[in-house]
C-alpha cells in the first residue's frame, strides 16, 4: 500500500503549517532573540557606597585560596596607582578623583560575567560555559592555553598564569559558583560592610536600581552600567558620576559578542559547499574549452591538409593535361613531318636526292 | 522540535555543530554525485 | 656563482657561512625551546594581561599562513583554472606551504600554554562557536591535504610507483579541498579579529575583515612564489630542469599581472569597508597616515609598479615588487595583531616583542629554510623525476 504523491504532498504541508504554530518566540530565521537563563543571578555595585576599604579583596583572596598579595589588603595606599586585574588578583578596587569632586570615588571591578561572553564565544574548547545561575565558569581540564578569551574579552578581565610552565590557568572571578551551589553568596558580597554589594536575581536587580535612582536622582546618573553593554551582563553598577571617569568604557556598544561573529560563522558552510561546486564547474569548462580548442586545432588542420591535396591534385591534373598537350602536339608534328617526307617520296624528281637517301 | 535555548551562544554552538556536520557530508556526497554524473561522458585522451 | 658556493660547498666542508649562520640560530633556538618549557611563556615572552597574543601569532601563525597562500593560488591556476603552463611552479609552491603551516604549527606549541591538548577542540571538545575552531579545523585538514599533495616528490624520491600513482589520481580532488580550506581558514584569521571591535582600530577593524584577508592572501601568495623564485633561481639553479627554467618568466609575468589586478581590487573593497563604517575622518589622524602608509605604500604602489613590468615585460622590476608586496603582507597582518591592536592603550601599556621571542620566531623560520633546502637538493622539486617524466 503506498502513498499517493498528492497525500505525500498533503502530509508535508499539514506539518509545515503545524510546525509554525508550534514555533515561539520568533523564531524565524535570523531573527531569533535570546532572553537569557530565567533565574539567572548577578550582583548590583552601588559605587556611591564604596568606601575602598578591600574587604572583598580579601575574602575574595581567602575563599579561591589565591597566593598572598605583595601588600597587604590592608595596605590603602596602593590605592593611588591603578589597579590591575592579574592571575592572583580576581577582583581589584580603585579609587578616582572624578572632575570637580573633593572626595574619592572608588569603584571595584572584576568579571562581569556577561549575559552572551564573549570568552565563551570565543573559547574553542568549551572551557567557558555561561552557567544557569549566571556564572560564566572556567574549566581547566580543557583549556589549551590559546588565550583568545582574553582577546574576545571587551572588559580586559581574564588573566593568565605566564610564570607556569605545565599547568598555567586563565584567571577570572568565577562568581564564587561552588559557593552559590550551597547557598551561599559570593565572598566579595558577604565581606562588604557598607552593602555595597547586591546579590539577586539579575531582574530584581534592574528593578532595584531602577528604583534607587527615582529615588534618590541627585545621588545617581541615571544609567546602570550592565544593563545592555555587550548584550547585557550579570555584574551591574549605579554611579555618581560618569562611568568613563570610573575607568570603564562607555564605547562598548550593546551588541553581544557571539552576534558580532555570527556573520563571518553563518558564510563558513556556504563557502564549503558552493565552493566545491563552483570549482569542479570551472575546472570541467576550463577542460572542455580545452577538449573544444583541441578538436577545433584539429578540425582545421585536416580542412588545411584536405585544401592542401586539392591544391595539389588540381596542380597535378593541370600538370597533366598540359603534359597530354604537348605530348599530342609532339606526335602532331612527327606526324606532319612524317606525311610531308613521304608525300615528297613520292614526288618524282628529286633534286636533292633526300627521299631516294631514305630508302627502307 | 521545540528546543528551549536561553543564550545565543547555546544557539551558536548547537546550530554550527550541524552546519560543520553537514559541510562533512558535502565534502563527501558532492564528490560522488559528480563521479555519478560524468560516469558516462567519453573518456578523456590524453595522447 | 659565488652566492651558490656560500650555500653549496664545492669541496665538501660543511662549515660554509649559511651553515654556521644556521646552526647558531637553531642552537640558540634549542636553548629558547628549554627556557619556554621549564620557566613558561614569562620566561621568554613579554606577553602580558592586557596582550595575551605577540608576535608568535601575529608574524608566526598570520604572516606564516598568508605567505603559505602559494601552494592553493598555484594548484587551483594549473589544476582548476587548466593553465598548464604554472606547472613547474606547483611542487615548489606546495613544498613551501606544507612547511609554512608545518611551522605554524610548531609555533603554536610554543605559544598556547598546554600543547598537547592542541588536538582537545577538534577531537574532544568542538567549541563550534569559535572562529578560531574554524581555524584550528581547516589548518589541521590543509596540513594533511599538503602532505598528501607534497607526498609524490618524496615517493618518487623513494621509487614508490605505485603509491604514487594513486596518490596522483586525487591530485584534482585535493585540490579543490585545498582551496577551499585555503579560502576558510585565510578569511576566518582575519575573522578572528570580529570579536573585539573595542581594541582593533577602526580603520583596521571592518565587518569585512574575513574578506580582506582572504583577497590579500591571494596577492600575498602570488607575489610568495615570485620572490621564492627569484631566491630558488640564486641559490638552487642547479636543481631545475628545462622546463622549470623555461616556464620561469612566464610564471612571473603571469603572477604578476594576476596580483596586480587583485591588489586594486583589494583597494577598492578597504574604501567600500571604510565608506560602509564611515571611517573617513581618521585617515587625518597619525593612525590614519600609518594605514594610508600600508595601503598606498605596499599595496596602491607596489600593484602599479608590478603593472609597469608586465606591460614592458621586466622581470627585474616584477621580482623587486614581489618582495615589497611580501614585505607590505607582513606589516598588514602585524598592524592588525599586535600594532593597532590595543591601539587605545596607554604606550607603557603596549606591547613590545622581547628579544627571545624574536629569536625563537627566527628559529623557527631558519628550521623551514633548513628543510626546504634539504628537500629541494634531493626530491624532484624544482626537476621533473626522469622515470616519472611525461606521467603527471
Amino acid at each position: 500500500m503506498g502513498i499517493t504523491r498528492r497525500e505525500l504532498l498533503g502530509w508535508m504541508a499539514a506539518g509545515a503549517g503545524a510546525g509554525t504554530f508550534l514555533k515561539k518566540n520568533a523564531w524565524a530565521a535570523g531573527n531569533h532573540h535570546f532572553t537569557g537563563y530565567p533565574k539567572s543571578a548577578g550582583v548590583l555595585h552601588d559605587v556611591t557606597r564604596c568606601i575602598g576599604c578591600r574587604k572583598c579583596e580579601t575574602a575574595c583572596n581567602r575563599v579561591n585560596e589565591l597566593p598572598a598579595p605583595e601588600t597587604s589588603f590592608d595596605n590603602l595606599d596602593v590605592l593611588k596607582d591603578r589597579q590591575w586585574l592579574s592571575d592572583s588578583r580576581l577582583t581589584v578596587v580603585n579609587r578616582y578623583f572624578p572632575a570637580g569632586t573633593n572626595s574619592p570615588v572608588y569603584v571595584k571591578t572584576q568579571c562581569n560575567h556577561c549575559l552572551e561572553p564573549a570568552c565563551a564565544s570565543a573559547c574553542f574548547v568549551k572551557a567557558l560555559k555561561k552557567q544557569p545561575t549566571g556564572a560564566v565558569t572556567y574549566d581547566e581540564s580543557l583549556c589549551v592555553g590559546c588565550r583568545y578569551c582574553m582577546i574576545a574579552c571587551p572588559f580586559e578581565v581574564p588573566a593568565y598564569e605566564y610564570h607556569k610552565p605545565l599547568t598555567p590557568r586563565v584567571m577570572k572571578c568565577t562568581l564564587c559558583q561552588p559557593r552559590l551551589e550551597k547557598g551561599q553568596l559570593p565572598g566579595c558580597v558577604e565581606a562588604c560592610p557598607k552593602e555595597a554589594l547586591t546579590y539577586g536575581r539579575r531582574d530584581e536587580l534592574i528593578r532595584i536600581a531602577r528604583q534607587r535612582i527615582d529615588k534618590y536622582p541627585g545621588r545617581y546618573i541615571r544609567h546602570i552600567y550592565g544593563e545592555n553593554e555587550m548584550g547585557g551582563t550579570s555584574w551591574l553598577y549605579l554611579a555618581g558620576h560618569s562611568f568613563g571617569a570610573l575607568g570603564m568604557r562607555e564605547d562598548l556598544g550593546v551588541a553581544s559578542a557571539p552576534s558580532l561573529t555570527a556573520g563571518a560563522l553563518a558564510v563558513v558552510p556556504m563557502v564549503v559547499s558552493v565552493g566545491v561546486v563552483l570549482l569542479t564547474g570551472i575546472h570541467a569548462i576550463s577542460q572542455r574549452k580545452d577538449k573544444v580548442a583541441r578538436e577545433e586545432q584539429q578540425e582545421a588542420v585536416n580542412r588545411a591538409r584536405e585544401e592542401a591535396e586539392e591544391t595539389m591534385a588540381r596542380k597535378l591534373a593541370d600538370q597533366k593535361r598540359a603534359a597530354d598537350k604537348e605530348k599530342e602536339a609532339a606526335i602532331k608534328r612527327e606526324v606532319e613531318k612524317a606525311l610531308a617526307e613521304s608525300a615528297r617520296e613520292n614526288q618524282p624528281g628529286d633534286p636533292a636526292g633526300e627521299a631516294g637517301g631514305r630508302e627502307g | 522540535m521545540i528546543d528551549a535555548f536561553f543564550t545565543l551562544q547555546e544557539f551558536m554552538i548547537h546550530t554550527k555543530a550541524i552546519a560543520y556536520l553537514l559541510m562533512g557530508a558535502a565534502l563527501i556526497g558532492l564528490p560522488l554525485f559528480w563521479c555519478f554524473l560524468t560516469g558516462r561522458d567519453e573518456k578523456k585522451r590524453t595522447y | 656563482m659565488e652566492q651558490t658556493q656560500a650555500v653549496f660547498p664545492v669541496k665538501g666542508s660543511i662549515y660554509t657561512p649559511f651553515n654556521i649562520i644556521t646552526g647558531i640560530i637553531l642552537a640558540v633556538g634549542l636553548v629558547l625551546t628549554v627556557l619556554r618549557f621549564t620557566g613558561g611563556l614569562a620566561a621568554v615572552t613579554n606577553l602580558d594581561h592586557h596582550n595575551p597574543w605577540g608576535i608568535w601569532i601575529g608574524f608566526d601563525l598570520l604572516c606564516g599562513v598568508a605567505l603559505a597562500a602559494g601552494g592553493y593560488t598555484t594548484s587551483a591556476a594549473t589544476y582548476i583554472f587548466g593553465l598548464k603552463r604554472y606547472h613547474s611552479a606547483v611542487r615548489p609552491a606546495i613544498l613551501t606551504a606544507f612547511l609554512g603551516y608545518a611551522l605554524v604549527v610548531l609555533a603554536l606549541h610554543y605559544d598556547v600554554g598546554r600543547p598537547w591538548r592542541l588536538p582537545y577542540p577538534i577531537f574532544f571538545s568542538q567549541g563550534t562557536s569559535s572562529l578560531l575552531f574554524e581555524v584550528a579545523l581547516c589548518v589541521f585538514l590543509y596540513l594533511s591535504v599538503l602532505f598528501i599533495e607534497f607526498s609524490p616528490a618524496a615517493m618518487e624520491w623513494l621509487g614508490l610507483r605505485r603509491a604514487r600513482q594513486l596518490v596522483v589520481r586525487l591530485v584534482l580532488a585535493l585540490t579543490i579541498f585545498g582551496v577551499i580550506l585555503s579560502t576558510l581558514h585565510q578569511s576566518s584569521l582575519g575573522a578572528l579579529y570580529l570579536i573585539a571591535p573595542s581594541k582593533l582600530h577602526p580603520l583596521w577593524y571592518s565587518t569585512y575583515l574575513a574578506l580582506f584577508f582572504f583577497i590579500s592572501s591571494m596577492f600575498a601568495g602570488l607575489s610568495m612564489v615570485i620572490f621564492e623564485s627569484t631566491l630558488s633561481h640564486r641559490f638552487l639553479h642547479h636543481k631545475m630542469d628545462a622546463e622549470h627554467l623555461a616556464e620561469s618568466d612566464g610564471v612571473a609575468l603571469g603572477f604578476a599581472k594576476a596580483a596586480s589586478f587583485i591588489m586594486i581590487g583589494y583597494l577598492f573593497i578597504q574604501m567600500i569597508g571604510l565608506a560602509v563604517d564611515n571611517d573617513w575622518g581618521y585617515l587625518a589622524t597619525g593612525w590614519g597616515a600609518w594605514y594610508l602608509l600600508e595601503l598606498i605604500g605596499f599595496v596602491a604602489l607596489p600593484a602599479f609598479v608590478y603593472a609597469v613590468g608586465v606591460r614592458e615585460k621586466n622581470l627585474r622590476l616584477i621580482r623587486w615588487t614581489a618582495a615589497w608586496t611580501v614585505l607590505g603582507i607582513i606589516f598588514n597582518r602585524l598592524n592588525i595583531s599586535v600594532i593597532a591592536f590595543n591601539w587605545h592603550l596607554p604606550s607603557s601599556m603596549r606591547y613590545f616583542p622581547s628579544l627571545m621571542e624574536i629569536g625563537t620566531t627566527l628559529f623557527i623560520v631558519t628550521i623551514g629554510v633548513v628543510t626546504y633546502r634539504f628537500i629541494a637538493t634531493r626530491m624532484p622539486i624544482l626537476y621533473a623525476h626522469p622515470d616519472y617524466h611525461g606521467e603527471e
